[in-house]
């Protein structure tokens, strides 16, 4: 019995007050629909692309060069457009970049297993901690020779490098991860009973994930890099790639050939950032609510 | 219900005279913690002492530098001592301000999570975080993720998974101190009612003396550098009660002028970045 005349809520009335609190911090505006996302996220990289193709427009119309060494949008576009229909470049394509995906893939494994081996491992990451950062300083175009010496010129030299290129950063990724886990989200797993293996499988592996993904992006990133180099310097005869068509064209003197095959690369590099590292990020912070709403 | 914690049994005056440990749940028996190298160390607690019996509401309050997190930490076993002894009935269950759910899973998962790792069979865990989620007034929140709830919702979320844990021992770090006012107050109904349920022994660690008074059974002052227990004031006052009541007010008046006189022993003190 309540000892004054205050009268005191009982169950059903608290059940309510709570009931109708929880309704007031829920949002009531609705959500922006499919369609007018798509077109907020798309106009200003349309606008961006527009500027930049002016910009070169405008170069070229103030003769700085001649044409045949730096020409337009317009010729550009039309050798892009010519090569990609009778095929050239896309077999060129298609070599560099299944060239890219193994690369890339032995460098998840790698970069994976080493990230964990340092984060995970005191000694481990007295041993090789700093020597993972120096890798990633280290131009990977400095790596050519010493692969081509070690493997000739073959694929295995080209891959050779991108792992190098690309694992580090990996690496790097995944032990970043792992150490920006939130100390009090380990407390809370170890009063769950989350020790040892079982706090890395529950809690910090999860926790690190944007930080892998951020590694993976740095990774693609780097994996591109070294691929374009090792394809102009390692040159395997009746196997065009993206990195021959560039040596080709110079050698030909061929500046729309060029610039064609520089502006695919570009655009390559750019899609995958954007549909495959900038998805996973955008759906990563979405779940753990790292987006702000008004923005 | 199947996650029913285990309840103390009203003590007969016989069997409390024969063996007191027996109604014990907690007992912190002259624990010390030092931080610091040695030469400058300083005691955050210093041979503090104190018992709760099971199914007890106990309220910790003190200014800051008491080492209450300190000794939730030691008594939820994440640290240890310096010094003295702890025993505690199974493994206890800790909430924090912070409500510390994981943010990449859903609530609900968040739940099943620490039911998993209570051991509970996987076909089972599912049906039981939606009784807990219900326990707490959170139905139909499962499926969303943390952030999308209020800081109150968070905080029901974390007693629920703290409920997964089928301790009999639950310690609250400052659970309320970061929310408002009304939700606060909303909460406190929530809680006494979930712990009249089940009846866990609850250390609750507070700033708020009022707070202390409205929810304990007991409330216990602590002194600040170090931390010690230095008065202890039951509460006769018979619930449901209000945190504006008369009662509680003048209870709490009372433990606030002890806890004042504590905080100004150490007006004299140098700073200790001097």
């Amino acid at each position: 019995m309540p000892t004054t005349d205050i009268p005191a809520t009982d169950t059903t009335d608290a059940n309510r007050d709570l009931a109708g609190i929880d309704a007031l911090d829920f949002p009531v505006a609705p959500a922006p629909s499919a369609l007018s996302r798509l077109w907020a996220a798309a106009w200003p990289k349309l606008a961006a692309i527009a500027i930049a193709l002016l910009g070169w427009q405008i170069i070229v119309w103030l003769h700085l060069k001649p044409d045949y060494v730096l020409p337009g949008p317009r010729p550009v576009f039309k050798v892009l457009w010519h090569q990609l229909a009778n095929g050239d470049l896309v077999k060129a394509m298609g070599v560099t970049m299944r060239r890219a995906a193994v690369g890339y893939a032995l460098s998840i494994l790698i970069g994976t297993a080493i990230g964990l081996a340092v984060a995970r491992s005191r000694v481990a990451r007295a041993a090789v901690g700093s020597l993972i950062t120096g890798l990633q300083t280290m131009p990977t175009i400095a790596w050519f020779p010493f692969a081509i010496l070690l493997f000739g010129l073959s694929e295995t030299a080209i891959t050779f490098v991108v792992v190098l290129g690309a694992a580090p950063a990996i690496a790097n990724g995944v032990v970043a991860g792992v150490d920006h886990t939130p100390p009090i989200l380990l407390r809370a797993g170890r009063v769950l009973g989350a020790r040892g293996l079982s706090a890395y499988r529950h809690v910090i592996l999860p926790a690190a994930l944007p930080g892998f993904v951020a590694g993976l992006k740095q990774g693609w990133a780097f994996a591109w890099r070294s691929l374009m180099a090792g394809e102009l310097l390692v040159i395997i005869a009746k196997r065009p790639s993206l990195g021959v068509k560039l040596q080709l064209a110079r050698d030909n003197s061929d500046a729309p050939g060029l610039l064609a095959a520089m502006v695919l690369i570009l655009v390559i590099g750019i899609v995958i950032d954007s549909l495959v590292f900038g998805r996973l990020d955008r759906a990563i912070r979405s779940r753990w609510g790292l987006i702000d709403a008004a923005a | 219900m199947t996650l029913r914690l285990r309840t103390a049994d009203p003590p007969t005056d016989s069997e409390a005279v024969d063996d007191p440990s027996k109604d014990r749940a907690l007992r912190v028996d002259g624990v010390s913690k030092v931080y610091g190298p040695a030469g400058s160390h300083h005691f955050a607690l210093d041979h503090i002492s104190l018992e709760a019996r099971r199914g007890e509401f106990v309220c910790l309050v003190g200014a800051s530098g008491c080492g209450k997190t300190t000794l939730l930490n030691l008594i939820a076993g994440l640290d240890r001592p310096g010094g003295g002894t702890i025993e505690v009935d199974g493994k206890p269950a800790l909430m924090f301000q912070d409500a510390a759910l994981f943010p990449w899973l859903t609530v609900g998962s968040n739940v099943e999570l620490a039911l998993k790792l209570a051991g509970v069979p996987r076909g089972q865990r599912r049906s039981q975080a939606l009784e807990l989620l219900s326990r707490v007034q959170l139905d139909g929140v499962a499926g969303k993720r943390p952030h999308e709830l209020s800081g109150g919702m968070r905080q029901r979320a974390a007693l629920a998974r703290a409920l997964a844990q089928r301790t009999t021992v639950l310690l609250m770090d400052e659970p309320f101190g970061a929310l408002d006012a009304i939700t606060r107050d909303l909460l406190h109904d929530e809680l006494e009612h979930v712990w009249q349920q089940s009846r866990p022994t609850v250390v609750f660690v507070t700033h708020n003396v009022r707070e202390a008074v409205r929810l304990g059974d007991r409330v216990l002052v602590l002194s600040s550098r170090p931390g010690r227990v230095v008065a202890e004031f039951p509460v006769r006052i018979d619930r449901p009660r209000r945190l504006e009541s008369p009662e509680v007010a003048g209870l709490a008046g009372e433990i606030t002028e002890r806890l004042r006189e504590e905080v100004r022993r150490h007006a004299d003190d140098r700073h200790p970045g001097d």
